[in-house]
């Protein structure tokens, strides 16, 4: 298959007609780079929603409760609706088979004291679940665990600038911090994703809050993390049946939006995915028109190549080329020219990318532009495949001219 | 070595076709230094292209080398030239980005030839022509007569059976001519056949045999002088 006296052959032809040789080159070198950027920038857009909903998890779903707004079963508007343990634990049983997670959560604003350092932060009291929830990252010790909860522990995790505002450089793990009056063990810290009001916050057992700050069964808010084996139109269904199902539990009406509401990921994600989807769907499109009107050029490019050369192969024919030998020397040489220009393309637009990403951020909403490798190997399969009809079938038809006819060309 | 029986070619022009070649009987030997004679449309190109498998005839029996051409194919013909026969252009038919030797060596590559052997035999043969100093220049930077030279280096390099020469001083003034005919003479002393086609008379007396052509026929074929002189 390697035969050095061809490859001699086309360098040869290349370096003897450069002008040709960048000419045909250039087009798909402009078209891929093109492809490049467009794609890149599409992805770059993609990751940014990405991020943006990453810092909790994707599967999360919110149950809030306010006001009535509807009456219902003789009862007025503006009633306060409360949601309390009981209707945490029927949430936990009714839809077992369908949640990875589930947290109750209170939330709170105390002044945490070490010392002379003092401060208000948000404190929440919540299930340990609650970690997967909000991706917290546990940087020192560990989050909250059942024994805590079932001792109601006066234990708390605080977030990463807690602790640098509290204790600055010194450790704070197994340090005691003074809540409200309480003095509370520090068990962990944290980090999160979120920006720098998730690391503000510090975290304690649900059952401990219940019962120190109110003696009640109280609970704010119910956040649950659906099974991901769930499809996207599964969670949601399953949304809208948790909400349905607690307003009936809880006397409100099937319609009270604000007194009762589910806010579902599965909703925001599906709205992304198809938001994306559609704008995928275009790039490839308009990328593909891009990527033929550079192989219409080569072809265009090759035709007119092989015309020039016509004489030229009635010489070698009348020398004793097989017409195989003069097929596959040009398209050898076409495939040559699409992959390597192909891949400057590929790799110039690659770079710019890499050039202008930092600045795309910050300015354009684009986050880390990028082509995947996929990509990547796909486009190479179509530069090489156009490289080869672009070439093969006006090299055919220029091979099977007789000789004769071949050599009075001009 | 070639022997042709009762040769027709037509080629179509529209609903009509144009009888090019009504009948030819030929019969070259080996060693024989041939001209053939005639004007234009007379059909001797036609006779050439045929005679050099670069086109098919329509009727009658060709034998080269004692082997019936029939029914051949692009593959099968290519590979019959290269073996077989050598061809020298009235244009010359270099190819313009290669230099003289690499022109040269061009036909031993089809052979299948590896590179180094192949540049050491066209050197040869560019010697052979009085050309070695002139291997690495581009078609372009060398004369007419040069040129022809290189073609007909080209030719040889093969060892072919038969050298086909097209107007080979068509495009030459007269000095220059005469140098590139005295080089096909030597060539066919060596015991080469050479197959020569001209319009030009003093051109054909420096042969050995004459045959000429009118409307497709042949009409007159006979031994010259020279062939005599030897």
């Amino acid at each position: 298959m390697f035969d050095l006296d061809r490859w001699r052959e086309i360098f040869q032809s290349i370096n003897k007609n450069r002008l040709r040789s960048v000419m045909s080159g250039f087009t798909v070198a402009f078209a891929i780079l093109l492809f490049t950027l467009l794609f890149g920038i599409v992805t770059g857009l993609s990751n940014s929603f990405k991020t943006a909903f990453s810092d909790d998890a994707q599967n999360s779903m919110e149950v809030r409760v306010r006001k009535t707004t509807i009456p219902f079963k003789g009862m007025q508007t503006g009633r306060k609706i409360q949601l309390k343990n009981e209707d945490y634990n029927f949430v936990g049983n009714e839809y077992e088979s369908k949640i990875q997670y589930q947290s109750a959560i209170i939330y709170k604003n105390f002044t945490l004291k070490y010392k002379n350092e003092a401060g208000t932060y948000s404190v929440n009291a919540v299930n340990p679940d609650n970690q997967f929830l909000e991706k917290t990252i546990i940087e020192e010790g560990r989050f909250l665990n059942e024994r805590d909860l079932r001792k109601n522990s006066k234990v708390i995790v605080i977030g990463r600038l807690i602790k640098q505002d509290l204790f600055g450089e010194k450790p704070a793990l197994g340090k005691r911090l003074n809540m409200n009056g309480s003095s509370y063990l520090i068990i962990g810290i944290f980090s999160d994703e979120g920006g720098d009001n998730d690391e503000r916050i510090a975290y304690i057992p649900i059952t401990t809050a219940q019962m120190i700050y109110g003696n009640n069964d109280y609970i704010s808010q119910i956040v649950v993390g659906y099974n991901p084996d769930l499809s996207l139109d599964g969670a949601i269904a399953f949304g809208n049946k948790m909400e349905r199902d607690l307003r009936k539990r809880m006397n409100i009406h099937p319609d009270d939006q604000s007194a009762l509401s589910v806010r579902n990921m599965a909703d925001a994600n599906k709205g992304v995915g198809q938001f994306l989807a559609i704008l995928y769907a275009l790039v490839i499109l308009v990328g593909s028109g891009t990527l033929v009107a550079g192989i219409i050029g080569i072809s265009n490019i090759m035709i007119f190549v092989i015309k020039e050369r016509t004489k030229e192969f009635g010489i070698r024919k009348a020398l004793g080329a097989k017409p195989s030998s003069i097929v596959g020397m040009v398209v050898q040489e076409s495939v040559l020219i699409t992959a390597i220009s192909g891949y400057f393309g590929l790799f110039l637009g690659t770079y710019i990318l890499t050039l202008i990403g930092d600045s795309l951020e910050k300015d354009y909403f684009i986050k880390d532009p990028s082509v995947s490798s996929g990509i990547v190997f796909g486009a190479t399969v179509v530069l090489i495949l156009s490289g080869l009809i672009a070439a093969y079938v006006p090299a055919k038809r220029a091979a099977n001219i007789k000789p004769i006819e071949a050599l009075r060309a001009d | 070595m070639i022997r042709i029986e009762n040769l027709h070619k037509s080629y179509p022009m529209g609903k009509d076709a144009l009888h090019v070649l009504k009948g030819i009987n030929l019969h070259i030997k080996e060693g024989e230094f041939v001209s053939i004679m005639g004007s234009s449309g007379s059909g001797k190109s036609t006779l050439l292209n045929i005679v050099g498998l670069l086109d098919v005839h329509d009727e009658g029996e060709y034998y080269l080398n004692d082997q019936l051409i029939k029914d051949m194919n692009e593959k099968k013909a290519a590979l019959l030239r290269n073996k077989f026969l050598g061809f020298v252009f009235q244009s010359f038919n270099l190819i313009s980005y290669k230099t003289a030797l690499e022109n040269v060596a061009l036909p031993l590559y089809y052979k299948g030839m590896s590179r180094k052997e192949r540049l050491i035999v066209a050197m040869e043969y560019l010697d052979k022509v009085g050309l070695k100093a002139w291997a690495n220049h581009l078609p372009n930077e060398l004369s007419g007569g040069q040129k022809q030279r290189v073609a007909i280096a080209r030719a040889l390099v093969t060892k072919p059976k038969v050298v086909l020469a097209d107007e080979p001083t068509g495009a030459l003034d007269s000095t220059t001519s005469d140098s590139v005919m005295q080089l096909l003479k030597d060539i066919n002393n060596e015991g080469m056949t050479v197959f020569v086609i001209t319009h030009e008379e003093e051109v054909a007396e420096q042969t050995k045999r004459i045959v000429r052509l009118k409307d497709g026929l042949i009409i007159s074929d006979k031994y010259t002088k020279a062939s005599k002189a030897v």
